[in-house]
């Protein structure tokens, strides 16, 4: 089976809650429009949306698979990759920006080996993500991990920083 | 003038008229002759409003408003063309054309496109805007249909399409602003995905967004290349359509001027599927009258359809059992032509080519099935190109087709019957298994050969026959949403049939996904052009001698030195095939 063919024909098993929220909400009207709610869920219980789970909703629900995964893709707030254990953002914001964000941001691209915004580290730990601006322009630039805050973070420190969370720096 | 409950007044360019309440600007407009420019809207499918091109100006609005949604009120002023209006027309498309390539010379959809001409029509001789281009890759993934997002202008014709008339789905669009994609689920490709390959969304597509998988190329390397016996079968439907490509009016038989023109294409002998279709109904009627008589898995279903079949296997897999086991008519025929045929030519099958001229992209499909495949794996139909395909190739050999004499097909595989024909369009297999079984189940002349209540392009036609001491209901559908609505009534258990005919596409074969653009002023699925397409075969049924499948001497021959009895194990072994529940499954 090509990646394609299992992408597309795997069906998850959807958490307890999830699956009985959908059989109440089935007899309501407009019981299509309960499907913003149940991704949501997903999202909170998986860390983003499997595509076997889609694939679930989609039989579960009788709506369309195309148009599951088209509603998911028009929110941002849905990602289709899994998260790492650790969320690393990135605050883009003017502020931050000229204070020197993107050089953070290829600097942590380099360290973790991750190419794209909002993908996992090969190892499951880490996930980068860019912030809008967070309101702590004085702080700039600002680094944010889970839900701690670093401020004035320099390219050279993110090493250590991230070493508290697990992070082992390839020998040198 | 007065205005009645359910109608309103208005005027359009000073042009008083009355319209129905709850109609468009653009639908009265087109009843005073007025014709708005457009692109997103198709008479046939929902109101979406897209694109913004049917901009009108009605008074007392600030700004102007899309005629094919904007619906007519009592005493309302339109004006549908001025200076603004013409720029602001112009400036929308300069701004679609503006992410769209510049390739038009080299383009498939050169000449018949509706951009191209509206573009044209609007004014737009220079490109203006010159922004960021999406330069997305084609989806080449199915062997019926290429789907290529860089010419897309998301006009949502096709999910429309696929939504509503087949019922399928299977397209969404995908993303925000910019990087809108229409795409399958999980934006995938078009072969691993719940797509019937019935190419309606290539029929319905203003530009090449969506096209047939050509298959021009392999099939003129075929014609050069001296060691290959290349045959060609045409399709029922084909000699209905195909002179529209040569500026026939629709409904004209083309069939004599259809054959010298492939035989100046090349091909070493041209073939009928009509022949195939003759066996199919043979073949039909007898698994018919068998599980009548056992009362064994009806309604029984026909599978001529390559969509239909596809669809079921995705959507309805619980009705596989009912299916007819009866390859299509193509098939079948390509299976004898590498067995019967080539024994009898004394030629080696590794060196038969076939092509099929079909009007349907998910013939395509069908012949890479490897179900219609030899021992080896080759199968059975080498290539498979549709009407719009062929017409191109006659024109590229500079064929003057009007000039042409009138030909006669190969024989004996080029001989079938009026039942045979009719295939081509909705209820026409019915009609010719209900000719076959009656006779084959009385015993006596089926005197009236006309069943004209499973004629008509309507979704969905009932009969009652009576054949000896049995009534029968049968029942007909075409479009695949309308194939839905009857199997959902069947599976409840609110009706009960004997048999039940499915084409995938609206009218059948005639409104398949290959058949050419309809001239200017028809569009695909409209019941004028489809009556008109069905007058031509009609026609051809209604003036030929043999008219029932079973008295085509040929077939009967076949059967005495070859296959032996209808439904034989022979026959069983070559003309018959299985079907699999096909995943991803489909939601109803």
């Amino acid at each position: 089976m090509t990646a394609q063919e299992e992408k597309v024909t795997t069906l998850a098993e959807l958490p307890e809650p999830i699956a009985r929220f959908i059989d109440e909400t089935r007899d309501r009207p407009n019981a299509d429009s309960y499907l913003v709610a149940v991704l949501q869920m997903i999202q909170k219980h998986f860390g983003y949306l499997p595509a076997g789970a889609l694939n679930t909703v989609s039989q579960k629900m009788q709506i369309p698979a195309a148009k599951v995964t088209g509603v998911a893709t028009f929110y941002h707030f849905f990602t289709f990759v899994p998260k790492g254990k650790h969320t690393v953002s990135v605050c883009m914001g003017t502020a931050c920006y000229v204070k020197g964000a993107g050089i953070l941001v290829d600097r942590l691209k380099d360290l973790l080996g991750i190419r794209q915004i909002g993908h996992a580290s090969k190892d499951g730990q880490f996930t980068l993500e860019v912030a809008r601006c967070v309101g702590a322009c004085a702080l700039a630039p600002v680094l944010i991990v889970d839900d701690k805050v670093y401020a004035n973070v320099r390219p050279d420190e993110l090493p250590k920083i991230l070493s508290k969370y697990g992070f082992k720096p390839k020998a040198e | 003038m007065s205005t009645t409950e359910n109608e309103v007044t208005l005027s359009i360019d000073g042009i008083v008229t009355k319209a129905p309440a709850g109609s468009t600007i653009m639908d009265a407009a087109d009843s005073v002759g007025i014709k708005i420019p457009r692109l997103c809207y198709h008479p046939h499918l929902s109101i979406l409003g897209a694109c913004r091109v049917c901009l009108v100006e009605v008074e007392g609005q600030r700004n102007p408003v899309a005629s094919c949604a904007y619906p007519v009120a009592d005493g309302m002023k339109v004006r549908t063309s001025s200076n603004q209006l013409r720029r602001l027309r112009r400036d929308v498309v300069e701004l679609i054309l503006d992410s769209h390539p510049k390739d038009c010379q080299t383009c498939e959809r050169n000449g018949n496109c509706e951009l191209q001409k509206l573009s044209y029509d609007l004014g737009i001789r220079e490109r203006l805007f010159e922004g960021e281009r999406k330069q997305p890759p084609k989806d080449l993934s199915s062997p019926a249909v290429i789907r290529d997002p860089e010419k897309c202008i998301l006009c949502g014709r096709c999910v429309r399409v696929c939504n509503e008339v087949q019922g399928v789905y299977n397209l969404s669009q995908h993303q925000r602003g910019f990087q809108i994609c229409v795409a399958p689920a999980h934006e995938g490709d078009m072969l691993n995905s719940v797509c019937v390959q019935c190419g309606q969304c290539a029929n319905v597509c203003p530009t090449a967004a969506i096209i047939e998988h050509s298959a021009t190329d392999e099939v003129f390397k075929a014609l050069e290349d001296p060691a290959k016996h290349v045959v060609v079968q045409t399709a029922p439907s084909i000699r209905a359509a195909i002179g529209e490509g040569f500026g026939f009016e629709p409904g004209t038989p083309a069939t004599g001027k259809m054959i010298s023109a492939l035989r100046t294409l090349g091909f070493d002998r041209v073939f009928d599927t009509n022949f195939g279709a003759d066996l199919t109904i043979v073949e039909e009627a007898h698994e018919f009258i068998r599980r009548l008589k056992n009362n064994d898995r009806l309604p029984l279903i026909t599978s001529c359809s390559p969509g239909w079949i596809k669809f079921m296997e995705h959507f309805y897999p619980e009705l596989i059992p009912h299916a007819s086991t009866c390859r299509s008519p193509m098939t079948m025929l390509s299976v004898l032509l590498k067995t019967y045929y080539a024994e009898k030519q004394g030629l080696d099958p590794k060196n038969i080519y076939v092509v099929g001229v079909m009007p349907c992209t998910a013939k395509k499909y069908e012949a890479r099935r490897p179900e219609h495949a030899d021992a080896n794996g080759v199968p059975y139909t080498d290539a498979v190109l549709t009407t719009r395909e062929l017409i191109w190739m006659m024109k590229t050999f500079g064929i003057e087709f009007k000039h042409l004499h009138d030909g006669d097909f190969d024989n004996p595989l080029g001989f079938s019957s009026g039942a045979a024909d009719i295939f081509g369009t909705t209820g026409g297999v019915m009609e010719a298994a209900l000719r076959t079984a009656y006779e084959t189940v009385t015993g006596q002349p089926c005197e009236n050969l006309d069943f004209v209540e499973v004629r008509g392009v309507e979704g969905v036609k009932e009969s009652k026959v009576k054949i000896g001491d049995q009534t029968l209901n049968v029942a007909v559908s075409n479009g695949l949403q309308n194939a839905k609505r009857l199997f959902d009534r069947v599976l409840k258990g609110d009706k009960k049939y004997h048999m039940i005919e499915v084409m995938a596409c609206p009218g059948g074969c005639i409104g398949g996904g290959g058949q050419p653009y309809p001239p200017p002023g028809l569009h695909i699925m409209d019941a004028k052009l489809l009556r008109m397409r069905a007058k031509a075969l009609y026609a051809i049924d209604h003036h030929k001698q043999i008219r029932k499948s079973h008295e085509n001497p040929y077939i009967q021959q076949l059967y005495k030195h070859y296959l032996g009895e209808p439904n034989s194990p022979k026959a069983h072994e070559l003309l018959h095939t299985h079907y699999e529940a096909k995943l991803p499954r489909g939601t109803r």
